[in-house]
């Protein structure tokens, strides 16, 4: 390529105290913001669709639960729509945000959303995609933030034809992005590493 | 810069890689056991990498840009150098990145976070937290005000020092350019030392995280300024969209 253009800057470790920055409250910084940790809640009134829980945790490659990551969640509403002013698809449910920000808990490592099931969204060209959450998840140890995805277990169908899960060329690497239910909770473990490490995504 | 009046929804560039540390680089030992071994699986950007979160300047209090004063007790201040951080938010094409949340967090000026796992001996000030936020101007501006961190050691080989700097989280307006990165400060002799810094494998882009001491901006007798870009994807080019044949 010949064009000069900018480089996007380089990312850096978010560290082991992101929580000062981005969750004040957890951190300890009681009052900081209003008392409100951003992202905390994304269900924001008499929201439409199915609540559900979404927890899980971050595990290394010794197989131990980090304690000090961040995730963050995005997701359509129950109609499929993404509550941002790039959606040119209509206008999502103004009681839900769609993104979400937690950290991992630091003593235990667990990790939990309080959220709604997500409508499915098109893929380019007209298909749709099974319903998923994109994740991000920053921690001390990781350089540039991790992309995955979380589909849901009770969509075998839909997840069956997903046009990105089907990027995936060994179907049990597949199984990492698929949260499992169990009554209202769906359960999504994150493995950086090892024999069940989870699909990592170049978007 | 004229406002858009719609957004723009196309697809980003790839991210280049090249351009940014790769996960597993042992010199900073923490990633050895958090590094993903395989290979990233690609796809073109959906709806769902193209749409991202955004945050409106409402949101925003009087002093969420100001670290000098935004944990102090009234009348007071943090301790200090006093120094302005700013600059523009970018993309790849070199166009401002407008209505972005920008936040940020820093040690004091010992090289003390407040956060209860940080054990370093350096005192903590009373009047300073360390963390701020903003949002991007329609220029792509933003500023704030705060003192520099201090460097400090951490437990990674025998005598290694963070040079000081300044973390930041940026969002863009979609998914895909969600950043988080750090900011350090021209001449400090700890950037070439540091294995967290060394895990980019490009001067140029090691270079481009140094903020530049900002004579221009900075206020006679009061405060420092420094000069901070930060540059987000770009959205792919939109050049003959409607003209290509099939879908």
């Amino acid at each position: 390529m010949s064009a000069e253009y900018l480089k996007e800057s380089a990312s850096q470790t978010a560290g082991p105290y992101v929580h000062i920055g981005c969750v004040p409250s957890f951190a300890g910084l009681t009052g900081m913001y209003g008392g409100n940790d951003l992202g905390d809640t994304m269900i924001t009134g008499d929201v439409k669709g199915e609540r559900i829980t979404i927890e899980g945790y971050v595990f290394d490659g010794s197989g131990a639960p980090a304690k000090d990551a961040l995730l963050e969640i995005w997701q359509a509403d129950a109609a499929g729509l993404y509550n941002a002013p790039t959606e040119t698809r209509g206008q999502a449910d103004p009681n839900f945000t769609g993104w979400g920000r937690q950290p991992t808990d630091g003593d235990t490592g667990r990790y939990r959303f309080e959220t709604i099931k997500p409508g499915a969204v098109p893929y380019p060209g007209g298909q749709m995609q099974a319903p998923h959450c994109v994740v991000w998840i920053v921690a001390r140890g990781i350089n540039l933030g991790l992309n995955t995805r979380i589909y849901f277990d009770d969509e075998a169908d839909a997840n069956a034809s997903d046009p990105v899960l089907n990027k995936v060329e060994l179907s049990a690497r597949r199984d990492t992005l698929v949260a499992k239910k169990s009554g209202n909770t769906y359960t999504f473990n994150i493995h950086l590493q090892g024999e069940h490490e989870t699909v990592f995504f170049d978007i | 810069m004229t406002q858009t009046a719609k957004p723009e929804t196309g697809a980003f560039s790839p991210r280049d890689l090249d351009h940014q540390p790769p996960a597993f680089t042992p010199g900073y030992k923490t990633s050895i056991l958090r590094s993903p071994q395989r290979n990233l699986v690609s796809f073109e950007n959906t709806v769902s990498e193209i749409t991202g979160p955004t945050f409106g300047h409402q949101m925003l209090g009087e002093l969420d840009n100001d670290l000098i004063l935004n944990y102090a007790a009234p009348g007071e201040s943090a301790i200090g150098e006093r120094l302005i951080v700013h600059g523009r938010v970018l993309d790849e094409q070199g166009r401002p990145v407008p209505n972005v949340l920008v936040e940020f967090w820093q040690a004091n000026a010992g090289g003390r976070y407040r956060h209860k796992k940080d054990a370093y001996l350096a005192a903590l000030d009373p009047n300073f937290g360390g963390c701020g936020r903003t949002i991007s101007a329609e220029d792509g501006s933003y500023n704030f005000r705060t003192v520099k961190p201090g460097p400090y050691p951490w437990p990674n080989g025998a005598n290694d020092w963070r040079p000081a700097h300044i973390h930041f989280s940026v969002f863009g307006h979609g998914f895909a350019q969600r950043l988080i990165t750090q900011m350090y400060f021209e001449g400090d002799p700890h950037i070439a030392l540091c294995p967290i810094v060394q895990t980019i494998p490009d001067e140029t882009a090691i270079d481009a995280l140094v903020a530049r001491l900002d004579m221009d901006n900075t206020i006679p007798m009061d405060i420092r300024a420094y000069r901070f870009d930060i540059v987000l994807r770009g959205r792919r080019s939109t050049l003959f969209e409607n003209r290509l044949e099939g879908n």
